[in-house]
Protein backbone atom coordinates (compact mmCIF):
# COMPACT_ATOMS: atom_id res chain seq x y z
CA UNK A 1 0.00 0.00 0.00
CA UNK A 2 1.22 3.39 -0.86
CA UNK A 3 0.89 5.46 2.15
CA UNK A 4 0.82 8.38 0.70
CA UNK A 5 -2.18 7.63 -1.94
CA UNK A 6 -3.41 6.06 1.95
CA UNK A 7 -3.86 9.74 3.23
CA UNK A 8 -4.98 11.30 0.42
CA UNK A 9 -7.84 9.40 -0.24
CA UNK A 10 -9.78 11.57 2.45
CA UNK A 11 -9.99 8.18 4.77
CA UNK A 12 -7.74 10.14 7.64
CA UNK A 13 -10.72 12.98 7.47
CA UNK A 14 -13.33 10.19 7.86
CA UNK A 15 -11.32 8.71 10.92
CA UNK A 16 -11.50 12.01 12.33
CA UNK A 17 -14.83 12.66 12.01
CA UNK A 18 -15.72 9.00 13.44
CA UNK A 19 -17.33 7.91 10.27
CA UNK A 20 -15.15 4.50 10.00
CA UNK A 21 -15.81 0.92 10.78
CA UNK A 22 -14.12 -0.35 13.78
CA UNK A 23 -12.46 -2.42 10.96
CA UNK A 24 -11.26 0.30 9.52
CA UNK A 25 -10.29 2.30 12.76
CA UNK A 26 -8.25 -0.53 13.95
CA UNK A 27 -6.59 -0.38 10.56
CA UNK A 28 -5.94 3.43 10.97
CA UNK A 29 -4.48 3.16 14.75
CA UNK A 30 -2.26 0.26 13.22
CA UNK A 31 -0.79 2.52 10.57
CA UNK A 32 -0.68 5.62 12.91
CA UNK A 33 1.61 3.46 15.10
CA UNK A 34 3.93 1.85 12.01
CA UNK A 35 3.72 5.11 9.98
CA UNK A 36 4.71 8.64 11.84
CA UNK A 37 3.38 10.58 8.48
CA UNK A 38 -0.01 9.12 9.13
CA UNK A 39 -0.23 10.18 12.60
CA UNK A 40 1.03 13.56 11.73
CA UNK A 41 -1.26 13.58 9.18
CA UNK A 42 -4.26 12.79 12.23
CA UNK A 43 -3.11 14.79 14.46
CA UNK A 44 -3.03 18.22 11.74
CA UNK A 45 -6.70 17.02 10.42
CA UNK A 46 -7.35 16.94 14.33
CA UNK A 47 -5.99 19.96 15.53
CA UNK A 48 -8.06 22.11 12.48
CA UNK A 49 -10.82 20.20 13.26
CA UNK A 50 -10.53 21.46 16.74
CA UNK A 51 -10.16 25.12 16.28
CA UNK A 52 -12.82 25.27 13.65
CA UNK A 53 -15.36 23.91 16.07
CA UNK A 54 -13.74 26.03 18.78
CA UNK A 55 -14.33 29.25 16.94
CA UNK A 56 -17.94 28.36 16.81
CA UNK A 57 -18.24 28.89 20.71
CA UNK A 58 -19.53 32.63 21.21
CA UNK A 59 -17.72 32.78 24.83
CA UNK A 60 -17.03 29.98 27.10
CA UNK A 61 -15.70 30.77 30.53
CA UNK A 62 -15.77 27.40 32.19
CA UNK A 63 -12.90 26.64 34.13
CA UNK A 64 -11.71 22.87 35.25
CA UNK A 65 -12.56 24.01 38.64
CA UNK A 66 -16.06 24.36 38.08
CA UNK A 67 -15.96 20.66 37.40
CA UNK A 68 -13.06 19.29 39.17
CA UNK A 69 -15.43 18.81 42.22
CA UNK A 70 -17.49 16.47 39.89
CA UNK A 71 -15.07 14.24 38.98
CA UNK A 72 -14.70 12.60 42.70
CA UNK A 73 -18.09 12.02 42.96
CA UNK A 74 -17.91 8.42 41.92
CA UNK A 75 -21.50 7.89 41.43
CA UNK A 76 -22.76 6.51 38.07
CA UNK A 77 -25.92 7.76 38.56
CA UNK A 78 -24.41 11.25 38.51
CA UNK A 79 -23.29 10.46 35.04
CA UNK A 80 -26.19 9.11 34.03
CA UNK A 81 -28.49 12.17 35.40
CA UNK A 82 -26.91 14.44 33.01
CA UNK A 83 -28.31 13.72 29.78
CA UNK A 84 -31.83 14.36 30.95
CA UNK A 85 -31.65 15.76 34.41
CA UNK A 86 -35.27 16.38 34.43
CA UNK A 87 -36.54 12.84 33.44
CA UNK A 88 -34.57 10.80 36.04
CA UNK A 89 -35.57 12.72 38.52
CA UNK A 90 -39.51 12.56 37.62
CA UNK A 91 -38.47 8.74 37.43
CA UNK A 92 -37.29 8.74 40.61
CA UNK A 93 -39.88 10.56 42.10
CA UNK A 94 -42.63 8.73 40.51
CA UNK A 95 -41.40 5.64 41.65
CA UNK A 96 -40.54 7.11 45.10
CA UNK A 97 -44.67 8.10 44.93
CA UNK A 98 -45.58 4.85 44.21
CA UNK A 99 -43.84 3.81 46.99
CA UNK A 100 -44.94 6.04 49.53
CA UNK A 101 -48.66 5.72 47.55
CA UNK A 102 -48.93 1.68 47.72
CA UNK A 103 -47.43 2.10 51.73
CA UNK A 104 -50.13 3.90 52.71
CA UNK A 105 -52.58 2.02 51.01
CA UNK A 106 -51.29 -0.83 52.36
CA UNK A 107 -51.45 0.88 56.07
CA UNK A 108 -55.05 1.89 54.90
CA UNK A 109 -56.11 -1.89 54.00
CA UNK A 110 -54.99 -2.59 57.49
CA UNK A 111 -56.62 -0.05 59.29
CA UNK A 112 -59.97 -0.74 57.50
CA UNK A 113 -59.55 -4.34 58.53
CA UNK A 114 -58.94 -3.88 61.87
CA UNK A 115 -62.02 -1.43 62.11
CA UNK A 116 -64.29 -4.08 60.76
CA UNK A 117 -62.81 -6.30 63.30
CA UNK A 118 -63.94 -3.83 66.10
CA UNK A 119 -67.33 -3.32 64.53
CA UNK A 120 -67.71 -7.09 64.84
CA UNK A 121 -66.70 -7.40 68.17
CA UNK A 122 -69.42 -4.48 68.78
CA UNK A 123 -72.21 -5.54 66.92
CA UNK A 124 -71.67 -8.83 68.66
CA UNK A 125 -71.54 -7.26 72.34
CA UNK A 126 -74.98 -5.36 71.12
CA UNK A 127 -76.77 -8.28 70.32
CA UNK A 128 -75.58 -9.69 73.51
CA UNK A 129 -77.19 -6.66 75.45
CA UNK A 130 -79.98 -6.56 73.04
CA UNK A 131 -80.72 -10.75 74.17
CA UNK A 132 -80.10 -9.84 77.57
CA UNK A 133 -82.26 -6.72 77.95
CA UNK A 134 -85.28 -8.89 75.86
CA UNK A 135 -84.52 -11.61 78.76
CA UNK A 136 -84.86 -8.70 81.59
CA UNK A 137 -87.91 -6.91 80.09
CA UNK A 138 -89.80 -10.33 80.12
CA UNK A 139 -88.65 -11.15 83.59
CA UNK A 140 -89.75 -7.64 84.51
CA UNK A 141 -92.83 -7.76 82.95
CA UNK A 142 -93.79 -11.63 84.21
CA UNK A 143 -92.85 -9.90 87.80
CA UNK A 144 -95.38 -6.98 87.43
CA UNK A 145 -98.03 -9.70 86.05
CA UNK A 146 -97.64 -12.10 89.48
CA UNK A 147 -97.54 -8.44 91.34
CA UNK A 148 -100.51 -8.17 90.57
CA UNK A 149 -102.15 -10.75 91.04
CA UNK A 150 -101.09 -11.03 94.15
CA UNK A 151 -102.17 -7.27 95.03
CA UNK A 152 -105.86 -8.15 93.27
CA UNK A 153 -108.41 -8.08 95.75
CA UNK A 154 -110.35 -10.46 94.06
CA UNK A 155 -107.78 -13.34 94.14
CA UNK A 156 -108.25 -15.71 97.46
CA UNK A 157 -105.21 -16.44 98.96
CA UNK A 158 -104.19 -20.00 100.94
CA UNK A 159 -101.54 -20.29 102.96
CA UNK A 160 -100.61 -24.95 102.20
CA UNK A 161 -98.92 -25.69 105.68
CA UNK A 162 -96.21 -28.42 105.81
CA UNK A 163 -97.18 -31.99 106.46
CA UNK A 164 -96.27 -35.26 108.60
CA UNK A 165 -93.98 -35.72 104.86
CA UNK A 166 -92.31 -32.64 104.69
CA UNK A 167 -92.89 -30.41 107.99
CA UNK A 168 -90.91 -27.42 106.51
CA UNK A 169 -92.43 -27.73 103.13
CA UNK A 170 -94.83 -24.35 102.58
CA UNK A 171 -96.71 -23.78 99.40
CA UNK A 172 -99.34 -20.76 98.81
CA UNK A 173 -102.18 -20.96 96.55
CA UNK A 174 -103.90 -17.67 95.13
CA UNK A 175 -107.01 -18.71 93.22
CA UNK A 176 -108.68 -16.11 90.93
CA UNK A 177 -111.95 -17.53 90.40
CA UNK A 178 -113.34 -14.78 87.86
CA UNK A 179 -110.57 -16.92 85.53
CA UNK A 180 -111.37 -20.69 87.28
CA UNK A 181 -107.10 -20.37 88.04
CA UNK A 182 -104.64 -20.80 90.71
CA UNK A 183 -101.47 -19.68 91.04
CA UNK A 184 -99.23 -21.61 93.22
CA UNK A 185 -95.89 -20.23 94.95
CA UNK A 186 -94.21 -23.62 95.34
CA UNK A 187 -90.84 -21.64 96.50
CA UNK A 188 -91.34 -23.31 100.10
CA UNK A 189 -91.15 -26.83 98.56
CA UNK A 190 -87.89 -28.90 98.47
CA UNK A 191 -86.71 -30.55 94.93
CA UNK A 192 -88.48 -33.58 93.69
CA UNK A 193 -86.24 -36.56 93.63
CA UNK A 194 -86.24 -38.35 90.24
CA UNK A 195 -89.22 -40.02 88.91
CA UNK A 196 -91.37 -37.88 90.65
CA UNK A 197 -93.25 -35.42 90.84
CA UNK A 198 -95.41 -33.09 92.98
CA UNK A 199 -99.62 -33.38 91.79
CA UNK A 200 -101.89 -30.80 93.25
CA UNK A 201 -105.45 -31.72 94.35
CA UNK A 202 -108.56 -29.54 94.62
CA UNK A 203 -110.42 -31.23 97.79
CA UNK A 204 -113.97 -30.67 99.09
CA UNK A 205 -114.52 -31.40 102.53
CA UNK A 206 -117.93 -33.29 102.95
CA UNK A 207 -117.65 -36.11 101.93
CA UNK A 208 -113.75 -35.76 101.34
CA UNK A 209 -113.34 -35.74 97.74
CA UNK A 210 -110.05 -34.96 95.85
CA UNK A 211 -109.91 -33.97 92.34
CA UNK A 212 -106.40 -33.81 90.41
CA UNK A 213 -105.62 -30.27 88.97
CA UNK A 214 -102.33 -31.46 87.40
CA UNK A 215 -98.62 -32.07 88.09
CA UNK A 216 -95.89 -30.21 87.96
CA UNK A 217 -93.74 -31.57 85.69
CA UNK A 218 -91.14 -28.54 84.82
CA UNK A 219 -90.62 -27.89 88.95
CA UNK A 220 -86.44 -27.92 88.71
CA UNK A 221 -86.23 -25.96 85.46
CA UNK A 222 -89.06 -23.15 86.52
CA UNK A 223 -86.82 -19.93 88.57
CA UNK A 224 -89.08 -18.48 90.33
CA UNK A 225 -91.40 -21.67 91.55
CA UNK A 226 -94.82 -19.71 90.29
CA UNK A 227 -96.88 -22.28 88.38
CA UNK A 228 -100.45 -21.80 86.88
CA UNK A 229 -102.98 -24.18 86.98
CA UNK A 230 -106.62 -24.40 85.88
CA UNK A 231 -109.66 -25.01 88.60
CA UNK A 232 -112.89 -24.93 88.09
CA UNK A 233 -113.95 -26.77 90.81
CA UNK A 234 -116.00 -25.40 93.71
CA UNK A 235 -112.90 -25.55 96.28
CA UNK A 236 -112.56 -25.46 100.11
CA UNK A 237 -109.05 -26.76 100.79
CA UNK A 238 -105.83 -27.40 97.98
CA UNK A 239 -103.29 -30.37 98.86
CA UNK A 240 -100.06 -30.89 97.37
CA UNK A 241 -98.63 -34.62 97.05
CA UNK A 242 -95.52 -36.30 95.86
CA UNK A 243 -96.31 -38.62 93.24
CA UNK A 244 -94.65 -41.37 90.73
CA UNK A 245 -93.76 -39.18 87.46
CA UNK A 246 -97.50 -38.93 85.34
CA UNK A 247 -99.41 -38.41 88.47
CA UNK A 248 -101.90 -40.57 90.26
CA UNK A 249 -105.86 -40.76 89.74
CA UNK A 250 -106.29 -40.34 93.93
CA UNK A 251 -103.66 -38.45 96.19
CA UNK A 252 -101.05 -40.85 98.24
CA UNK A 253 -101.50 -39.41 101.58
CA UNK A 254 -98.62 -40.67 103.21
CA UNK A 255 -96.74 -38.12 100.78
CA UNK A 256 -98.55 -35.15 101.36
CA UNK A 257 -96.67 -32.65 101.68
CA UNK A 258 -98.82 -29.53 101.86
CA UNK A 259 -102.37 -28.75 102.93
CA UNK A 260 -104.42 -25.78 103.38
CA UNK A 261 -108.15 -24.78 103.67
CA UNK A 262 -110.10 -21.89 102.41
CA UNK A 263 -110.40 -19.11 105.39
CA UNK A 264 -113.55 -18.86 105.34
CA UNK A 265 -115.07 -22.32 105.76
CA UNK B 1 3.40 15.32 26.65
CA UNK B 2 1.54 14.60 23.69
CA UNK B 3 -2.11 14.29 23.28
CA UNK B 4 -2.18 10.43 22.97
CA UNK B 5 0.24 10.14 26.32
CA UNK B 6 -2.84 12.13 27.72
CA UNK B 7 -5.40 10.37 26.92
CA UNK B 8 -3.56 6.66 28.35
CA UNK B 9 -3.10 9.02 31.61
CA UNK B 10 -6.75 10.08 31.52
CA UNK B 11 -7.95 6.36 31.27
CA UNK B 12 -5.55 6.14 34.59
CA UNK B 13 -7.90 8.52 36.15
CA UNK B 14 -4.99 11.29 36.04
CA UNK B 15 -6.58 14.75 37.02
CA UNK B 16 -4.17 16.74 36.00
CA UNK B 17 -3.98 15.06 32.34
CA UNK B 18 -7.82 15.66 32.26
CA UNK B 19 -7.52 18.99 32.88
CA UNK B 20 -5.08 19.22 30.06
CA UNK B 21 -7.63 17.88 27.68
CA UNK B 22 -10.43 19.82 29.34
CA UNK B 23 -8.91 23.17 28.00
CA UNK B 24 -7.72 21.66 24.86
CA UNK B 25 -11.26 20.52 23.63
CA UNK B 26 -13.65 22.75 25.84
CA UNK B 27 -14.30 25.21 23.74
CA UNK B 28 -13.99 22.82 20.44
CA UNK B 29 -16.98 20.71 22.50
CA UNK B 30 -18.81 24.23 23.52
CA UNK B 31 -18.54 25.31 19.68
CA UNK B 32 -20.19 22.02 18.35
CA UNK B 33 -22.79 22.04 21.40
CA UNK B 34 -23.54 25.48 20.72
CA UNK B 35 -24.12 24.94 17.35
CA UNK B 36 -27.42 22.50 17.90
CA UNK B 37 -28.80 24.30 21.04
CA UNK B 38 -28.08 27.58 19.90
CA UNK B 39 -27.89 29.02 23.37
CA UNK B 40 -24.89 29.84 25.30
CA UNK B 41 -25.96 28.99 28.84
CA UNK B 42 -27.25 25.64 28.17
CA UNK B 43 -24.03 24.40 25.68
CA UNK B 44 -21.79 25.67 28.76
CA UNK B 45 -24.08 23.02 31.09
CA UNK B 46 -24.30 20.24 28.60
CA UNK B 47 -20.48 20.66 28.16
CA UNK B 48 -19.35 20.59 32.09
CA UNK B 49 -21.97 17.43 31.79
CA UNK B 50 -19.85 16.06 28.89
CA UNK B 51 -16.62 16.17 29.97
CA UNK B 52 -17.74 14.61 33.29
CA UNK B 53 -19.45 11.77 31.87
CA UNK B 54 -16.39 11.37 29.81
CA UNK B 55 -14.27 10.66 32.88
CA UNK B 56 -16.94 8.53 34.82
CA UNK B 57 -16.71 6.73 31.42
CA UNK B 58 -13.14 6.72 30.51
CA UNK B 59 -12.88 2.64 30.79
CA UNK B 60 -15.28 2.34 27.93
CA UNK B 61 -12.89 4.65 25.36
CA UNK B 62 -10.85 1.96 23.57
CA UNK B 63 -7.95 4.18 21.65
CA UNK B 64 -7.65 1.47 18.97
CA UNK B 65 -11.13 1.99 18.18
CA UNK B 66 -10.45 6.34 17.60
CA UNK B 67 -9.56 9.39 18.24
CA UNK B 68 -10.20 10.64 21.90
CA UNK B 69 -11.58 13.85 20.42
CA UNK B 70 -13.87 12.02 18.20
CA UNK B 71 -15.18 9.83 20.92
CA UNK B 72 -15.56 13.21 22.98
CA UNK B 73 -17.31 15.31 20.10
CA UNK B 74 -19.62 12.01 19.83
CA UNK B 75 -20.81 12.61 23.65
CA UNK B 76 -21.20 16.19 23.16
CA UNK B 77 -23.33 16.14 19.50
CA UNK B 78 -25.79 13.69 21.52
CA UNK B 79 -25.80 14.89 24.94
CA UNK B 80 -27.15 18.13 22.78
CA UNK B 81 -29.82 16.70 20.55
CA UNK B 82 -30.72 14.56 23.63
CA UNK B 83 -31.23 18.41 24.67
CA UNK B 84 -32.72 19.58 21.98
CA UNK B 85 -35.58 16.63 22.36
CA UNK B 86 -36.14 17.08 25.94
CA UNK B 87 -39.44 18.67 27.00
CA UNK B 88 -38.30 21.53 28.85
CA UNK B 89 -35.54 22.74 25.73
CA UNK B 90 -39.36 22.15 23.46
CA UNK B 91 -41.39 24.37 25.84
CA UNK B 92 -38.41 27.03 26.29
CA UNK B 93 -39.39 27.93 22.83
CA UNK B 94 -35.93 28.31 21.69
CA UNK B 95 -35.80 29.22 17.82
CA UNK B 96 -32.99 26.49 16.14
CA UNK B 97 -32.56 28.31 12.98
CA UNK B 98 -31.05 26.43 10.60
CA UNK B 99 -27.58 28.67 10.05
CA UNK B 100 -24.68 26.88 9.57
CA UNK B 101 -21.74 27.17 12.14
CA UNK B 102 -20.60 29.92 9.67
CA UNK B 103 -22.79 31.82 10.34
CA UNK B 104 -22.07 31.96 13.75
CA UNK B 105 -18.96 32.52 12.88
CA UNK B 106 -19.65 35.65 11.29
CA UNK B 107 -21.98 36.98 13.56
CA UNK B 108 -19.52 36.69 16.84
CA UNK B 109 -18.14 40.21 17.37
CA UNK B 110 -15.01 40.65 15.90
CA UNK B 111 -13.16 42.84 18.74
CA UNK B 112 -12.28 39.90 21.22
CA UNK B 113 -11.04 37.68 18.05
CA UNK B 114 -8.15 36.16 18.73
CA UNK B 115 -5.53 34.68 16.00
CA UNK B 116 -7.17 32.18 15.24
CA UNK B 117 -10.56 33.25 15.48
CA UNK B 118 -9.03 35.86 12.41
CA UNK B 119 -7.85 32.97 10.30
CA UNK B 120 -10.88 30.94 10.16
CA UNK B 121 -13.12 34.58 9.67
CA UNK B 122 -10.96 34.50 6.79
CA UNK B 123 -11.02 30.64 5.80
CA UNK B 124 -15.01 30.80 6.17
CA UNK B 125 -15.50 33.88 3.88
CA UNK B 126 -13.60 32.61 1.10
CA UNK B 127 -15.02 28.79 1.99
CA UNK B 128 -17.54 27.06 -0.77
CA UNK B 129 -20.57 26.12 0.08
CA UNK B 130 -20.02 22.71 -0.73
CA UNK B 131 -17.58 23.08 2.01
CA UNK B 132 -19.59 24.15 4.57
CA UNK B 133 -22.05 22.07 3.90
CA UNK B 134 -19.73 18.68 4.15
CA UNK B 135 -18.25 20.03 7.15
CA UNK B 136 -21.01 21.09 8.99
CA UNK B 137 -22.99 17.76 8.57
CA UNK B 138 -19.78 15.15 9.09
CA UNK B 139 -18.03 16.90 12.11
CA UNK B 140 -20.75 19.22 13.51
CA UNK B 141 -23.97 17.44 13.09
CA UNK B 142 -22.38 13.60 12.95
CA UNK B 143 -24.20 12.57 10.13
CA UNK B 144 -22.43 9.73 8.24
CA UNK B 145 -21.10 9.65 5.01
CA UNK B 146 -23.78 7.85 3.48
CA UNK B 147 -26.35 10.60 5.15
CA UNK B 148 -24.52 13.30 4.42
CA UNK B 149 -24.34 11.93 0.85
CA UNK B 150 -28.27 11.73 0.73
CA UNK B 151 -28.73 15.04 2.21
CA UNK B 152 -26.95 16.84 -0.14
CA UNK B 153 -27.43 14.70 -3.39
CA UNK B 154 -23.41 13.34 -3.91
CA UNK B 155 -21.65 10.07 -4.41
CA UNK B 156 -20.18 9.10 -1.64
CA UNK B 157 -16.59 9.18 -3.41
CA UNK B 158 -17.79 12.47 -3.86
CA UNK B 159 -18.07 13.67 -0.39
CA UNK B 160 -14.74 11.75 0.75
CA UNK B 161 -12.57 13.80 -1.24
CA UNK B 162 -14.36 16.99 -1.30
CA UNK B 163 -14.23 16.35 2.54
CA UNK B 164 -10.86 16.06 2.26
CA UNK B 165 -9.75 19.19 0.02
CA UNK B 166 -11.92 21.38 2.41
CA UNK B 167 -10.09 20.33 5.55
CA UNK B 168 -7.07 21.01 3.73
CA UNK B 169 -8.32 24.40 3.04
CA UNK B 170 -9.17 24.92 6.52
CA UNK B 171 -5.24 23.41 7.46
CA UNK B 172 -3.59 25.85 5.92
CA UNK B 173 -5.85 29.02 7.01
CA UNK B 174 -5.28 27.82 10.93
CA UNK B 175 -2.50 25.68 11.50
Amino acid sequence: MNINDYINSGILELYVAGQLSEKESSEVYDLMLKHPEVLKEVLEIEAAIVKLTASVSPKNKIAFNTIKDRLDNNTDSKVISLNRPKTQWLNYSGWAAAVVLAGGLIWTINQKSDLENQIQTVNTEKDFLEIQMETSKTDLAETKNLLNIIRDKSIINIPLEGQAAAPGAYANVYWDKKDDTVYLDLQGLPEPPEGKVYQVWSLTLNPLTPTSLGTIDDFIQDDNKIFKLKNANQSQAFGITLEPAGGSPSPTLEQLYTLGALASL
Amino acid sequence: MDIDNLVIQFKKKDEKAFEKLYTMYKDSMHGVIYNIVRDNDIAEEIMQDVFIKAWHKADSYDVKKGRFFTWLINIARNAAIDKTRSKSFKNSGKNLNSDFFVDIIQSHDSLDDSTDAIGIKKFVDKLAKKCIEVIELLYFKGFTQKEASEELDMPIGTIKTRNRNCIKELREAVL
